[in-house]
């Protein structure tokens, strides 16, 4: 096999790493987050317009790390730059 | 497959491109000037109150309570800045219901420039109430060895926050992509749904965030002028609770 389809698995598969184990952390975080809110409202309803706004925005902050990740994969499928030049490589060669 | 609006040439002239994110930016501010224009033309304080107005009056007076609510003092000062960005990114991620429409959102650009927005509006606002030395004496905060870890934290916020928007917007414009190739019909409709949910809350967390720095940045400077008082706000509602 030439180097292009070597890339083009390697980044497949680091891909699929990426998403999956870049999930796990943000999934685990995400549902903390979520019960430990959950638990503070039933404590105190009065500041569930807090606690949900605090909870928003934590929950983005967490999010990111997984967009990251997602981000990363995208480029490796959609956007990778070692396939052009390994195939202006193969094609100038 | 296009993961961003960027590579949709729609013109092209020599060496002038005209791309899809720029249309539809455009278009969205078009929109935005327009129907804001036409509503605040004729504004009343009547008895009658058109129903465009009830609704710019309900978003307005919403952003404002917002802002008030992550800390600001005087929610007016912010609410143009942040309102135009909450108001914007909104209305970019609620039109993909159009077909053949393309979130400007998803593309890198758009939210780097929005994110520089927000890079260039915290020093302005802090300077803008505490001073040029105030500000400058924050990066130094608490000791000068911080400076290069308060520099690097400001850049990288910044780029957060782009990140953050443009991936959330690209994964469902991509992912609705895909599930149309895989399962045409049912599904992206859901998925389509689900991203106008999503488009929302971004929206939401871009201009909390934003406000978030904006406040946060004005704030510290208030607790070193006071002297350390600054915190018997929190002592007082402490106290409120026993």
């Amino acid at each position: 096999m030439d180097a292009a389809t070597w890339i083009a698995i390697v980044s497949i598969v680091t891909a699929g790493l990426t998403i999956a184990i870049g999930s796990i952390g943000p999934a685990l975080a995400e549902g903390r987050a979520a019960s430990n809110a959950l638990m503070a409202i039933a404590q105190q309803p009065d500041e569930a317009n807090t606690i949900t706004r605090t909870l928003f925005v934590s929950l983005a902050m967490i999010e990111s790390t997984a967009i990251y990740c997602f981000v990363v994969a995208m480029i490796l499928i959609f956007a990778n730059p070692f396939t052009a030049a390994a195939t202006q490589a193969a094609t100038g060669g | 497959m296009d993961i961003s609006p960027d590579q949709w040439i729609l013109l092209e002239w020599r060496d002038w491109r005209l791309n899809a994110t720029i249309v539809f930016t455009w278009a969205i501010m078009a929109l935005l000037v327009l129907g804001s224009w036409s509503i605040t033309a004729r504004l009343s304080e009547g008895e009658t109150v058109s129903r465009w107005q009830v609704m710019l009056e309900v978003i307005v007076s919403g952003i404002r309570d917002q802002i008030a609510d992550v800390g600001a003092h005087e929610p007016a000062r912010y609410l143009p800045f942040i309102g135009t960005l909450f108001l914007f990114i909104a209305t970019a991620n609620l039109l993909t219901i159009i077909p053949g429409y393309q979130p400007p959102t998803g593309s890198l650009s758009t939210t780097a420039a929005l994110a520089v927005c927000v890079l260039i509006a915290v020093p302005v606002f802090t300077i803008a109430q505490r001073g040029l030395g105030a500000y400058l004496r924050n990066y130094i905060q608490p000791t000068p060895l911080m400076l290069p870890f308060n520099l690097i934290g400001e850049f990288s916020r910044t780029l957060a926050l782009a990140i953050r928007l443009y991936g959330n917007v690209m994964s469902g414009t991509i992912i609705v992509g895909i599930l149309i190739a895989v399962a045409p019909f049912f599904f992206p409709v859901m998925m389509q749904l689900l991203g106008l949910l999503t488009g929302l809350i971004q929206a939401y967390i871009f201009a909390v965030l934003a406000m978030v720095y904006i406040a946060s940045a004005t704030r510290t400077r208030q607790r070193n002028e006071d002297g350390g008082r600054a915190t018997s706000g929190e002592k007082t509602e402490t106290e409120q609770e026993r």
